[in-house]
């Protein structure tokens, strides 16, 4: 049962981290019809900037905040020197340029901190577990990380529905060109959302670092997930993000955890064995397919453009 | 229909004599990495090639082909590791499995359009990737060595390095020819109509996805057999050949090289490749440059290669 509370909250965790990688990547798809397989490398580059300037001042929260700094305005630069000239372009025009900025950034990476992956220690404060339930603890650290992505979550939304910058994005992301002529600088609001989607992807990059090891190519893997959600979850719509995020968290670490002990229960020890992490690992990729299958628009569809 | 005379003819038309007249370089020469470095170009480009059929003629962006790549290799493979050595069975099989994947997810994506069906073909090249990870018979995450290259009873030594490289390019010829007869037949009208006006191709009377869905596993087997010939290549097959990137690259050659043209897919396999290798010879950051470079392509020279050259003057 404890068991089941903890790889719940794993999955919450999880699914809350992806959100914040999806809500950047949906939005610039959204708003800006752009598809950004780059985005992982920025995701990457949040947790390199964090584990270097972490090191370098000796604080956690300090080298955190100007990770997420170095991250926004790496992501405005990215958009103005180069991604700006790409909207409105072919799909695959922007999946080859964006592909080639993966290639870009991972040897940049290797080029300036090395192959070998970093690690970015945690402070003692954030190590100690917390019991949140009788008789249950949990990691500080993991609880934290749901907390600050749920603050996040709560403040995007508030932006994107309860201010001026907010509605203009909204009406962005249901008729780009109407806003263009009704006068607004349509091209510093989509540097400012991609700047937004930068400093997400960071986010979510230098939380995640502490967990697993800081490594090129970390950010392919999980933009793949991204993907997966912002697919599920309809196109442009933040909602459906975060529902599919934590949708696809909850279903991937729930999986991954108790998968294998109910195929030893129906298949022979060896098979099990064999599909278990196969059948965990897909499961999300099937769901997609499923609900693809189903619902070819996600399941929840942002307005009709 | 007679090709004409103009110069993205005359480059492909030398790029194919050069492909022909290699091996007398190699061994005249004695530069034997430039023939393994063709051979493993030549089956890209057969890749690339099948892939260009539906993205360029189709209108289906595909951005899980690599997935053949990796079926038609494991075929080989595990036949070869259960004691199946011979190319008369290896070969055929590696292709009805590619087809009958193409098939099963085909039928599924083709539901999908767009930016879906992208993600979708995507996610079952994932499924596969995950599924080959996972077979601890056959190596697992770590792949799976071929110890012996599909033997064809004599009739061909595929150990050869020259021979080998022939049957890669006769492949690749082959290929080319295939689409070049199916984009100009009646049923390649269809898909190319379909992809320009599907509303309007159904409304006279087609049945689109049907039209599709064929050309879609038309283009599978097609990549299954570039999948057996690179196993054969690298004596090595591994979940790797089907991961997201591969899908890249196999995508980034064909816009390299110009999509919906039927030689640009071969142009962009060796354009990148070969930038790749020299890269790679005196920087172990190639990234840093190949990056740009595609940035630059995509900024500065839309319909890729085959769309530059056809801007040029006729000769």
């Amino acid at each position: 049962m404890y068991l089941v509370v903890e790889q719940l909250l794993n999955g919450l965790q999880f699914g809350l981290l992806l959100f914040l990688l999806a809500a950047g990547l949906t939005l610039v798809f959204g708003i800006m019809d752009f598809v950004n397989l780059a985005h992982g490398s920025l995701y990457m580059m949040g947790a390199y900037f964090a584990a270097t300037f972490v090191a370098w001042t000796g604080s956690f929260v300090l080298g955190a905040l100007m990770a997420l700094g170095a991250t926004l305005l790496l992501g405005i630069a990215l958009e103005y020197v180069a991604l700006r000239h790409l909207y409105g372009r072919d799909h695959l025009d922007q999946v080859l340029a964006t592909f080639g900025l993966i290639l870009f950034f991972n040897d940049a990476v290797r080029l300036i901190w090395g192959p070998a992956g970093l690690a970015l220690p945690l402070p003692t404060w954030l190590t100690v577990p917390v019991q949140i339930i009788p008789g249950v603890y949990y990691p500080a650290y993991r609880l934290m990380i749901i907390v600050v992505a749920l603050a996040v979550a709560a403040m995007l939304y508030l932006v994107v529905m309860r201010t001026r910058v907010g509605m203009l994005i909204r009406a962005g992301a249901s008729n780009r060109e109407m806003i263009g002529a009704l006068g607004i600088n349509i091209k510093l609001l989509f540097t400012l959302v991609f700047g937004l989607g930068a400093a997400l992807a960071g986010l979510a990059g230098l939380m995640q670092a502490p967990i697993l090891t800081v490594q090129i190519g970390m950010g392919e893997n999980i933009l793949i997930l991204a993907f997966v959600i912002i697919v599920i979850g309809g196109i442009g719509s933040i909602r459906g993000a975060f529902m599919a995020a934590i949708f696809v968290g909850i279903i991937d670490t729930m999986g991954r955890a108790f998968l294998p002990d109910l195929l030893r229960k129906v298949l022979s020890g060896a098979a099990a064995s064999t599909a278990a992490p196969a059948l965990s690992s897909m499961l999300i990729y099937l769901l997609m397919a499923i609900i693809l299958v189903l619902r070819p628009e996600g399941l929840f569809p942002a307005a009709k453009r | 229909m007679m090709p004409k005379l103009n110069v993205s003819n005359a480059v492909a038309a030398l790029i194919c004599a050069a492909l022909i007249l290699l091996p007398v370089y190699s061994a005249a020469t004695g530069n034997i990495f430039i023939l393994t470095l063709f051979t493993r170009i030549t089956i890209y480009a057969l890749a690339a090639a099948s892939l260009n059929l539906i993205m360029g003629y189709g209108g289906m962006m595909s951005f899980g082909h690599a997935a053949y790549l990796g079926i038609g290799g494991y075929a080989v493979g595990i036949l070869a590791a259960e004691g199946i050595g011979s190319g008369f069975i290896q070969w055929p099989v590696a292709l009805a499995v590619s087809a009958l994947f193409a098939l099963l997810i085909g039928s599924l994506s083709l539901r999908t359009r767009g930016v879906y069906f992208i993600m979708i073909t995507l996610a079952f090249a994932q499924m596969a990737y995950y599924v080959a990870s996972a077979l601890s018979r056959y190596g697992g995450d770590d792949g799976l060595t071929v110890y012996k290259r599909s033997d064809f009873a004599g009739l061909i030594n595929l150990s050869d390095r020259n021979q080998f490289y022939y049957l890669c390019l006769a492949c690749l010829f082959g290929g080319l020819y295939l689409i070049w007869r199916i984009v100009n037949s009646r049923f390649g009208l269809v898909v190319q109509g379909v992809r320009s006006n599907e509303q309007r191709m159904q409304a006279i009377g087609f049945h689109a996805n049907r039209y599709r869905l064929v050309c879609f596993v038309i283009s599978g087997t097609i990549c299954g057999l570039a999948g057996a010939l690179l196993a054969n290549n690298t004596d090595f097959v591994s979940p790797a050949v089907m991961y997201w990137t591969r899908s890249g690259d196999l995508m980034v050659m064909v816009i390299l090289g110009g999509m919906g043209s039927l030689f640009g897919p071969v142009i962009g396999a060796i354009v990148y490749l070969l930038l790749e290798e020299l890269l790679s010879q005196f920087t172990e950051f190639s990234g840093l440059i190949l990056g740009p470079v595609l940035l630059l392509i995509v900024l500065f020279a839309r319909g890729g290669i085959m769309g530059l050259l056809g801007r040029m003057r006729r000769v």
